[in-house]
């Protein structure tokens, strides 16, 4: 069994929540004094960093959420100064205003140990050949998995997205060893390569998918696992905590969340409650160590729960399930984050359609389809086929530019989308994850 | 001139393009006992247009309504064609060299005649146009 930092990956329970209620103690005081939005948050939940006593108290502590990050475009709640930070990334903005997220250099120290860790964990090291085919620039998946692949000692093959076909031909010349990307687009891989007449389980030397970055399930994994001869990982992240973080080990139950990195909460998600080990929620998480954008309870939205049995791998951090859900009604579209809300505001502006839409989402091959139908408005039809055309035309321009990916608009008669009442479904997702 | 007696009442239906939506409409008409006289179907990707003349338009009209499609009124008239070799070509030949744009148009081989309904981008000038060419115009009466 490898481990990259023993120490911490091995710690004892017990000295693992000292060192974090140290390090989230450190934090707060250090929010509080030099910070005026976690001032001021901490005020209106009228906590002081006195009341912080034990790791328990962290229950105490106000939540912050995306919402937060936006009000405070592009970086207003920024902790460090100019000089201090090295990188930015840039969210895809789907939700109205995009995020900013600034790294200093232990930021991004931190980030690529915590991916070290994991790779390790799944015994790679020097001499292995890395595939990251995450998309390289404001997206973190590329330039995450490139340092932490770096960090490790193994050869980074930076391939980023697309040109597939040059992508295989690369794996089996370079004689890669592990490839990097979203499971999708590994399926993507798996269909063109199988065109190309190269069977990835016979004619390469790829070994080991990290995958993430969208959601996938247990069917997923043995389906890859079985068809290109690999083991399938998965890896968990979001641009807030600073990219991907945190990967299976060997075991494949459950991402470990490093304790001195993150401290990792469920909590329920009506009432901000937190929830047991076991029981399913809200994963709501406290960056301990991060410098230019700390994040104290950020609620992220995905649903799963917390394994803090220490692991068969011998890791005593805790574990998180495989991600269940949403809290609220986002798609992953082509890895692209996709809200129903963004579509019903756009739809809002456009007077030839109604207000009820329907979003259905299919799989072809290895892409997602996004498919939004509208009902037609009673003033707005004309007679003209060309004119319906060009509202057709005109919905679709309006959501691609609101939502970043592409969009199939079908009109529909005006009272035939199912209407519901309180909360509406109005999604069907019909990908076979 | 009185060009308005020449001008034709069109109904025209929005429907998705699945199966069904036809009949639906035809069976609606048909309830309230009114006559299609010609129609047409004209189709995009996903939906289409019905079209279609017919004796009670305002009734057609409120029905189909009622039941939550999309109708609208539209004005095409009505052209009396030769039923023979060269008929259709008479008439499309006034509009061309008027510069009377043909939006769209279908026709109908009755028993007296063949009859050719378009729609026009400028009614009035079309109508003017067919009737100083000798053409037979049908008035709307002939319909409703």
């Amino acid at each position: 069994m490898q481990f990259w930092d023993p120490r911490i990956e091995e710690m004892p329970k017990v000295d693992l929540q000292k060192m974090q209620y140290k390090l989230l103690k450190s934090l707060v005081c250090r929010l509080y004094s030099f910070s005026p939005f976690y001032h001021d948050r901490m005020k209106a939940q009228k906590v002081h960093p006195d009341d912080i006593r034990d790791l328990s108290d962290v229950k105490k502590l106000p939540f912050m959420f995306k919402q937060d990050l936006r009000d405070s475009y592009p970086n207003k709640i920024f902790t460090a100064t100019q000089e201090e930070l090295v990188r930015y990334h840039v969210s895809s903005g789907t939700t109205g205003k995009p995020t900013v997220v600034g790294y200093t250099q232990k930021d991004i120290d931190n980030w690529s140990t915590s991916i070290a860790r994991g790779l390790t964990a799944i015994g790679l090291g020097r001499g292995d050949v890395v595939q990251v085919s995450y998309g390289y620039g404001l997206f973190t998946g590329g330039l995450g998995m490139h340092y932490g692949a770096e960090r490790i000692g193994a050869t980074v093959l930076p391939t980023s997205v697309g040109n597939t076909e040059r992508q295989i031909e690369l794996m089996q010349d370079l004689e890669v060893t592990a490839i990097a990307c979203t499971p999708s687009y590994l399926l993507h891989i798996g269909e063109v390569a199988e065109k190309m007449g190269i069977d990835i389980k016979k004619d390469t030397h790829l070994k080991a998918g990290i995958l993430g970055a969208e959601p996938w399930t247990e069917n997923m994994r043995t389906r890859i696992e079985n068809w290109l001869g690999i083991k399938a990982y998965d890896i968990y992240g979001t641009s807030e905590l600073s990219g991907p973080m945190f990967t299976e080990c060997a075991e494949q139950n459950g991402f470990h969340v490093w304790s001195d990195i993150a401290l990792v909460e469920v909590i329920d998600s009506k009432t901000g409650e937190q929830l047991e080990p076991g029981e399913k929620g809200e994963l709501t998480i406290t960056m301990l160590q991060k410098e230019a954008l700390p994040m104290i309870r950020y609620r992220i939205g995905d649903i799963s729960s917390i394994d803090e049995e220490v692991c068969p791998c011998g890791r005593t951090s805790p574990r998180v399930k495989r991600i269940q859900g949403r809290v609220d009604d986002m798609l992953i579209i082509r890895g692209i984050n996709v809200f129903p809300s963004q579509v019903e505001y756009t739809l809002m502006s456009i007077p030839e359609v109604g207000q009820h839409f329907q979003i259905v989402v299919e799989r072809n091959g290895a892409l997602d389809d996004m498919l939004v139908r509208v009902e037609l408005t009673k003033g707005s039809f004309s007679d003209k086929i060309n004119d319906l055309m060009h509202i057709r035309k005109t919905v679709e321009h309006r959501l691609r530019n609101a939502l970043n990916v592409a969009v199939d608009v079908e009109l529909v008669e005006p009272g035939s989308l199912p209407r519901f009442e309180g909360k509406s479904k109005k999604v069907i997702d019909k990908r076979s994850l | 001139m009185d060009t308005k007696k020449y001008v034709i009442q069109q109904i025209s239906i929005f429907s998705e393009n699945r199966p069904g939506r036809l009949a639906s409409v035809a069976h609606a008409l048909g309830e309230e006992k009114i006559n299609i006289l010609a129609f047409s179907i004209a189709e995009a990707s996903g939906f289409g247009v019905i079209r279609a003349l017919v004796d009670q338009p305002e009734k057609a009209y409120k029905k189909l309504s009622s039941l939550g499609y999309n109708v609208a009124f539209t004005d095409v008239i009505a052209v009396q064609m030769k039923d023979q070799p060269g008929g259709l070509f008479e008439i499309a030949k006034v509009l061309g060299d008027a510069g009377i744009n043909i939006e769209y148009s279908y026709a109908y081989s009755g028993k007296k005649a063949a009859v050719l309904i378009i729609r026009v981008d400028q009614v009035d000038d079309a109508i003017k146009k067919i009737l100083s060419s000798g053409a037979t115009l049908l008035e709307h009466t002939v319909f409703h």
